[in-house]
């Protein structure tokens, strides 16, 4: 069995094979959005053509999900879902000698890029992310700001303490175009 | 001497530099008592600014004792504690005469450059890309100030480091983004963001006496400080903005608007933010514009956009049809600090406002690399981080 505590990747590190995993997607992703049937042909997938499409827009949501986030850790394991489906539909096909062959070398493939990807989600799953209002990865607790006004009194007595301030005419609204009666 | 150098995104390193020197006669050098870590920097660590090189020393916020001073500087002498500001400006241009010090034409350096990327160039900027010059930044044990016959502001005794070092920046840019509002006693001022500059845009806009001053934000201490200075606050992952602005402003919207937020806004579900992420995921937009285009759905006609929030490169899809056909006004730019400086050191010696309530993180120049991660992932409450070195 892998052992992730001692050969996971450093999250630097793994953060980069992510962006790199996120361009890769993308790249696989427009080949098979743009060319389905040279893929189904060399690989006995003839009339899946559609299936490979969709595969594609999957791989380019999922590479631009990648570029797109500082949390990458969901997405890397959204593509080792995807990895998994790659190799079922691989698997289940049929085709000449030669397809099949060219099936074993992709499959081969897929499997050496899921290692990657589950190496890579296993070590940003770790990472703390940020406290947000709805939980996030990090519990939210109260800092106590509350009574970090800032003011030498409540605000509501000092709202309007600086309208001695002079207000530079150029960062005013001209006077011609003020609303009658100012 | 020790300083915060940045070698690539989110690689900012403190490492030993050689010691900067008098290199004109209006020069002078400033040993850094305190330094912090600005919101804008942040662009930086995470590579949305173009113009860095490895090996830039950071910080564009800081403050210390003046050591040594060229032979033309009459202002300083040695010994002077001075808050310097971020906008480097000579104060002879005709940009600096008018007071508009942050387009000074003198201080930026590498001028050709930015001439050519933004068809004229604005200010030399401390820390800020070599667009702005490459000047070295103050999170440094020192720091070289060009021109420092015009800028440094003179700290009265008596008053704090924490107190004062903000005056370089992040509170005269609140200041101005209100001030540039034309705030009227009946005004409502909606201000996106709550993190430090969005925290002294909500003070400024209350001491310059607006109606009602809300803040939009997601993160939770952030918008209780904003409420603890007058703030009525709306989180955005659990209300619908454009909503409770209006119900806020019973359906005509606030006559003004700042954007204390800049390129990299999170707008988490809204399809123009996931529109914005993909397409600067893949390099086809440099800016996540989602503020600037709520703000033009969601101001009253004939209101206000005021955009202290940094934006470096090019913006899509922005609804400019709204903002002509509602009759707003856009009011931006990189503040012009020493406008302000005077009344504000002023206001803070009076003890009308203690800029030191936003400081959350107080730590030596050495851990500085590690809280530029603290505070971009807003982790650990941080909302200000201040460096000694």
């Amino acid at each position: 069995m892998l052992d992730m505590t001692r050969r996971s990747p450093r999250p630097e590190t793994a953060s980069g094979l992510a962006r790199g995993l996120g361009w890769f997607s993308i790249a696989l992703g427009l080949a098979e959005l743009v060319a389905p049937r040279a893929i189904t042909r060399s690989l006995g997938l003839r009339g899946q053509e559609g299936l490979v499409q969709a595969y594609g827009v999957r791989e380019i949501a999922t590479g631009i999900g990648l570029l797109g986030t500082r949390q990458p850790a969901p997405w890397l394991w959204g593509r080792v879902g995807g990895d998994v489906l790659d190799l079922a539909t691989l698997a289940a096909a049929g085709g000449s000698r030669r397809q099949r062959e060219a099936r074993g070398i992709a499959m081969a493939a897929v499997l050496g890029i899921t290692v990657l990807d589950v190496l890579c989600a296993a070590t940003l799953s770790g990472t703390p992310g940020r406290a947000t209002s709805r939980g996030g990865m990090s519990t939210p607790r109260s800092y106590g700001y509350g009574g970090r006004r800032g003011f030498r009194d409540l605000p509501e007595r000092m709202r309007g303490a600086a309208r001695d301030a002079r207000i530079p005419e150029d960062m005013r609204i001209p006077k011609l175009l003020r609303p009658y009666g100012n | 001497m020790k300083a915060l150098r940045w070698h690539g995104k989110q690689d900012i390193r403190c490492d030993e530099v050689p010691d900067p020197a008098i290199e004109h006669p209006r020069d002078a050098i400033v040993k850094v008592t305190s330094c912090a870590i600005c919101g804008s920097d942040l662009h930086l660590y995470d590579g949305f600014m173009p113009g860095m090189e490895s090996g830039d020393i950071m910080g564009h916020e800081f403050m210390g004792e003046v050591v040594e001073v060229g032979a033309e500087n009459k202002k300083l002498k040695v010994g002077d504690r001075v808050v310097v500001p971020f906008t480097i400006c000579c104060g002879e241009c005709d940009q600096c005469r008018r007071g508009y010090f942050s387009v000074c034409e003198r201080s930026n350096r590498n001028k050709s450059v930015a001439d050519k990327v933004f068809g004229h160039s604005p200010a030399g900027l401390f820390g800020y890309t070599h667009l702005t010059g490459g000047y070295p930044g103050g999170q440094a044990e020192f720091v070289r100030v060009p021109f420092a016959d015009v800028a440094p502001v003179k700290v009265p005794d008596g008053l704090t480091d924490e107190q004062v070092l903000f005056l370089g920046d992040i509170f005269p840019t609140g200041w101005q983004a209100a001030v540039q509002c034309d705030i009227q006693p009946t005004d409502t001022v909606a201000i996106w963001g709550a993190g430090p500059v969005g925290q002294f845009c909500v003070r400024s806009a209350v001491l310059l006496g607006a109606r009602q001053v809300i803040c939009i934000d997601r993160v939770p201490e952030r918008l209780e400080m904003a409420r603890a200075g007058g703030a009525v606050t709306i989180d955005f992952e659990n209300e619908s903005v454009v909503e409770r602005l209006n119900e806020l402003t019973h359906g005509k919207g606030p006559e003004k608007c700042i954007d204390a937020v800049g390129l990299e806004a999170h707008a988490t579900g809204s399809l123009d933010s996931l529109y914005d992420r993909a397409k600067q995921a893949v390099m086809l937009e440099t800016d996540r514009p989602h503020v600037l285009r709520e703000m033009m759905y969601v101001c009253r006609p004939a209101g206000i956009l005021s955009v202290p929030g940094v934006y470096g490169g090019v913006l899509d899809k922005i609804p400019f049809g709204m903002v002509m056909n509602k009759g707003l006004t856009i009011r931006t730019g990189q503040t012009h600090v020493n406008r302000w400086t005077d009344d504000l050191l002023r206001r803070i010696a009076e003890g009308e406002i203690n800029p030191s309530f936003v400081i959350t993180h107080r730590a030596k120049l050495e851990d500085g690399p590690a809280l530029y991660k603290t505070f971009r992932d807003k982790q650990d409450g941080c909302i200000k981080v201040v460096l000694q070195p």
